[in-house]
C-alpha cells in the first residue's frame, strides 16, 4: 500500500468522496462539492470560450488583422449586453435572429443529407446479396425502419393495417430503448468502476490495474 | 416594428443565404460559408457571457441569504480563481488552469455521473415491473446488452454475438427510422423559423 503524496490527487479523492456522500443524503460536503463543481466549471467554459471561440473567431480578426467585415458581428454580439437597459433590450433578439438564421439555413440541406438521404440510402434492399443471413438481415433492418417510421405517422389513424404496422414498429422502438438503456447504464457503472479504481489505486495504492 | 420585423428579417434572409450556399459549388459560395461559419462561433461565443453574468447576479443575491452565503461564496470563488488562472497564467499543459481541470473539475464530473449508476438501478426495478410485451422486450434486450458489454457476458456462448446482432439490426432499424423522423423534423422546423411561422423565439 501505497498512499499517494502528491496533493492534487489528494484535492481529487477527497472531492469524489464529498460527492459519495450523497448516497447517504444531501448533506454540507456535497453541497460544497456541488458549489465548487458549478464555479469552476462555468470559470472553465468562460477561459475555454474566448481562448478557442472568441479569440480566433472574432478578436483576432477584427482587433489584430484589422478586417472590417468583423465589426458586423462584433455589434451582433455587443447587441446580446442591450439585455441590461430595458429601453433597448428588444435588441437582444438581432444576435439571436443571426444564429438562428445562420444554424437553420444550415441544418436544412445538411439534416437531409445526413440524416434522410444517408440512412435511406444505407436501408435500401440491394440484391444480390452474398448468403441468406444478410439478405434476412437487410429485411428486418428494412421492415423495422418502415414500421418505426410509420409508428411516427401520426396524420392518419393507427387502425386496422396500419395499426398492426404501427405495433410492429412498437416492437423494434422498444428493442431499440431497451439496447440504448442498457448501454447507458453499463456506461454509467464504468464511469463508477473508474473513480473506484482512482481511490484504491491512485490514491490509496492498495490496487493498481494492469 | 424594430422588435419584430428586424428579428425576422434578419432570420430569412441569413437563412435564406446559407440554405442556398450548399447548392452552389464556388469559391464565392464556400469563402460566404467559412465567414459565416467564423460569424457564427464568433456572436455565439459572447452569449456566453449573458450566462456568466446570469450566474455571477444569481450567486451574489444568495450572498445576502444566511443559509447559502457560503456554498454561493465558494462558487464564485471557484468561478473567479479558474479566470485568474486561466487568463492570467494561461490554459496550456502542466498550467493551474489544466491541473484543476483534471484534478476539480473531472473527477467531481465522473463522480457525479457515475452516482446515476445507483438511480439508474431503481429506475429500473420500477420501469421493468411494468408489464406488458413492450416492458418485456425493453428489459430482455437491455438485459442481454448490459451482459453483452460485461466481461461474463463472454463466457456465455451465444450472448456476445446476440448482442452484436441486436445492436447492429433491430436497434439500428429503430435509431435509424427515429433519425429520419428528426432530420425530417429538423427541416420543418428550420423551414418554420427561417420563413417566420415558428416565432416563439421572439418571446412575449
Amino acid at each position: 500500500m501505497h498512499i499517494s503524496t502528491d496533493p492534487w490527487v489528494w484535492v481529487a479523492a477527497i472531492l469524489t468522496l464529498a460527492i459519495f456522500t450523497f448516497l447517504y443524503k444531501d448533506n454540507p460536503l456535497f453541497k460544497f462539492a456541488e458549489h465548487l463543481f458549478v464555479g469552476v466549471a462555468t470559470g472553465y467554459g468562460l477561459v475555454i470560450i474566448y481562448f478557442n471561440a472568441f479569440k480566433p473567431n472574432l478578436y483576432q480578426p477584427l482587433f489584430v488583422e484589422h478586417n472590417l467585415l468583423y465589426i458586423i458581428p462584433f455589434f451582433f454580439g455587443i447587441l446580446y449586453f442591450s439585455a441590461a437597459i430595458p429601453k433597448f433590450s428588444y435588441m437582444m433578439r438581432w444576435p439571436i435572429a443571426l444564429l438562428l438564421g445562420i444554424g437553420s439555413g444550415l441544418s436544412i440541406p445538411l439534416s437531409f443529407q445526413t440524416y434522410i438521404v444517408e440512412h435511406t440510402k444505407s436501408t435500401i434492399l440491394r440484391f444480390p446479396y452474398p448468403n441468406a443471413a444478410l439478405f434476412i438481415n437487410a429485411l428486418i433492418l428494412f421492415i423495422g425502419v418502415l414500421t418505426v417510421l410509420i409508428y411516427f405517422y401520426f396524420s392518419y389513424p393507427h387502425k386496422g393495417a396500419i395499426g398492426t404496422i404501427s405495433r410492429i414498429g412498437i416492437i423494434f422502438i422498444m428493442i431499440g430503448f431497451g439496447a440504448s438503456f442498457g448501454y447507458t447504464v453499463m456506461a454509467r457503472f464504468s464511469l463508477l468502476v473508474g473513480r473506484i479504481q482512482f481511490l484504491l489505486g491512485q490514491w490509496l495504492g492498495i490496487h493498481t490495474v494492469m | 416594428m424594430l422588435q419584430r420585423r428586424i428579428p425576422l428579417v434578419i432570420v430569412f434572409i441569413t437563412g435564406v443565404l446559407m440554405s442556398i450556399q450548399y447548392f452552389i459549388p464556388h469559391p464565392v459560395s464556400q469563402s460566404a460559408y467559412n465567414i459565416a461559419l467564423t460569424w457564427f462561433r464568433g456572436v455565439a461565443s459572447m452569449a456566453y457571457a449573458i450566462a456568466v453574468i446570469s450566474f455571477v447576479r444569481h450567486h451574489s443575491r444568495r450572498l445576502k441569504q444566511p443559509q447559502n452565503s457560503f456554498y454561493s461564496a465558494v462558487a464564485l470563488a471557484a468561478f473567479l480563481f479558474m479566470c485568474i488562472v486561466g487568463f492570467g497564467f494561461g490554459i496550456g499543459e502542466g498550467t493551474i488552469f489544466a491541473k484543476m481541470y483534471l484534478n476539480v473539475q473531472v473527477p467531481l464530473q465522473a463522480t457525479t455521473f457515475s452516482l446515476l449508476a445507483f438511480y439508474m438501478a431503481s429506475a429500473a426495478y420500477r420501469a421493468f415491473r411494468v408489464k406488458g410485451l413492450e416492458a418485456t422486450l425493453l428489459l430482455i434486450t437491455a438485459f442481454i446488452v448490459m451482459f453483452g458489454v460485461t466481461t461474463i457476458g463472454n463466457y456465455i456462448p451465444f450472448i456476445p454475438k446476440l448482442t452484436e446482432w441486436l445492436m447492429a439490426v433491430p436497434n439500428l432499424a429503430s435509431k435509424r427510422g427515429i433519425l429520419i423522423g428528426v432530420g425530417l423534423g429538423m427541416i420543418s422546423t428550420s423551414l418554420k423559423i427561417i420563413l417566420g411561422i415558428e416565432r416563439n423565439w421572439l418571446g412575449g
